[in-house]
């Protein structure tokens, strides 16, 4: 009985460890710019936990084959001065290796996060509601209208509470469902969450970030690949939260400035 | 946004004692019911209506390939007409027997059509998903009871009704531009306006009534009209529009 299990483990071991190593899950083609360094990071972590799994995996199923059927009664051995310096030392060992991957990890981490945008970056105001995601652009006159939350209105498409009868800044503001950004060019959004947690998730970008109400959440990337992928909600906001996506829509620069010409002509 | 039009009423009615005694008119019918018919309209400009971009949906893109939704808020029609205006007898009606018929709602290419419905307290109301995937209705009723409830693809039509009279604006809790009105309104002396933005309130018998017309966006207004037999009174309405 104790070879079959060990046998299992040797299975489990094996198999987890070739669906990660043949790619079978794995993450969409990365298609921003700073992705490489997100992958990069990843793949340190997937290595150093995947050998430290393999290894103990195989070590418990070797002590599994060669001691779990033994009727010899000898005493079992223990671990020099018992349990708890073995679960000091594994404590330990465990925690200089999370530690050190989060040390490395935050400094990628905080290389995309944590530096200031491109100061050429096309600033897109971004609203997620309960259960859709909505994005502003200034329009021909380069600036966003304020914001009111009081006028905030589904029913006249008013998402982010602009008032165009008194400021003429918010009439040409473009709002549309769907993020149309330009290949190649630093992106800022800006993103605000009307009524809970949200968060904004497209792993294509290599980019997951909340949106908490009532702050305003600065997101800066660049997009390299056209095309059209999908932005997911993955923090549960509700009934509907399976339902909250939206899509973003990379196109190169002359096809980005017909299509908002094209929505500024419809608002 | 009350307008009264008593001057023109008192006007009509000293004109019309004045003259009518001197003239041959066939007397109506005791107790013979009356009209009040007329028209929405608006002056102004009116706010531009958008087109609705379903891209969340991709089957409702699919339903409106050919022409894209727009916001139904300000609906109008040919003449600066007002479409989806509830005109009703807001006081005077001497009364009006329970509705039984069943009302019905659809959700269609993430619609609801109508925009506009009129009930009565406990009139029956269906409503039902034409859609092949889930809506989530949730009427915003003050007054009533507020419910939310999900209704996945093929699901059976929800049986339900309103007590109370109240404006209840109605949303789809994952599609938000879905946007629709129950008006739980006790007389049944109403009319919804088509995009001619003609009504007739008809079987009226004689007496004071106020008559009502709302808009969504534009409120109410209202007018004293008095039917004295089996005749037709014209009520028009006309809303102040502006482009924002």
């Amino acid at each position: 009985m104790g070879k079959l299990f060990a046998l299992v483990l040797t299975i489990i071991t094996v198999v987890s460890t070739a669906i990660f190593v043949l790619r079978v899950w794995w993450l969409p083609a990365d298609i921003s710019a700073h992705g490489p360094q997100i992958d990069h990071q990843l793949m340190e972590t997937m290595v150093s936990s995947g050998v430290l799994f393999v290894l103990s995996q195989l070590a418990l199923a070797l002590f599994v084959w060669k001691y779990a059927d033994r009727r010899d009664g000898r005493k079992v051995r223990e671990f020099p001065g018992g349990a708890t310096p073995m679960v000091a030392a594994a404590v330990v060992l465990v925690g200089a290796e999370i530690l050190a991957l989060t040390l490395v990890g935050s400094k990628v981490w905080a290389g995309i996060y944590q530096t200031p945008p491109d100061p050429n970056s096309l600033q897109i105001d971004v609203q997620a509601e309960q259960f859709a995601f909505y994005f502003r652009y200034p329009g021909p006159d380069g600036r966003f209208g304020a914001i009111h939350p009081e006028l905030m209105n589904e029913a006249t498409e008013n998402f982010f509470g602009l008032d165009p009868a008194r400021d003429t800044t918010a009439r040409d503001d473009i709002v549309v469902p769907t993020l149309a950004i330009p290949v190649g060019r630093p992106i800022l959004l800006t993103l605000r969450a009307k009524d809970v947690n949200h968060a904004f998730y497209v792993p294509e970008l290599r980019i997951q970030q909340d949106f908490v109400p009532g702050l305003v959440i600065p997101l800066h990337f660049t997009a390299t690949q056209p095309g059209k992928y999908e932005i997911v909600c993955t923090q549960l906001c509700g009934l509907g939260h399976y339902n909250m996506r939206a899509y973003v829509e990379v196109m190169p620069q002359p096809q980005f400035d017909q299509w908002l010409k094209d929505k500024a002509a419809q608002q | 946004m009350r307008t009264h039009s008593v001057s023109v009423l008192v006007t009509a009615l000293v004109t019309g004692a004045l003259v009518r005694p001197a003239m041959v008119v066939p007397a109506a019918p005791a107790g013979a019911a009356g009209t009040i018919g007329g028209k929405v309209t608006y002056t102004g400009t009116p706010p531009k209506m958008k087109p609705i971009d379903m891209a969340k949906e991709p089957n409702c893109v699919t339903q409106h390939a050919a022409a894209p939704v727009l916001t139904e808020n300000v609906v109008t029609g040919p003449g600066n007409t007002l479409r989806w205006v509830v005109v009703y007898i807001s006081a005077g009606d001497q009364g009006s027997a329970p509705a039984t018929e069943t009302v019905r709602l659809d959700q269609k290419g993430c619609q609801y059509i109508p925009h506009v419905l009129v009930v009565q307290p406990n009139q029956p109301l269906d409503i039902y998903n034409n859609d092949p995937h889930s809506h989530n209705i949730h009427p915003l009723a003050r007054v009533n009871p507020e419910w939310n409830r999900s209704q996945p693809a093929g699901a059976p039509p929800i049986h339900t009704k309103w007590e109370l009279p109240e404006f209840i604006p109605v949303k789809c809790n994952v599609h938000p531009w879905m946007h629709g009105w129950h008006m739980v309104l006790t007389t049944s002396h109403y009319a919804v306006t088509g995009e001619d933005g003609a009504f007739t309130l008809s079987g009226l018998p004689p007496g004071k009534y106020t008559v009502t017309a709302w808009q969504e966006q534009f409120g109410t207004q209202s007018q004293d009209v008095t039917i004295t037999g089996g005749e037709t009174k014209t009520a028009n309405f006309v809303f102040k529009a502006t482009p924002y």
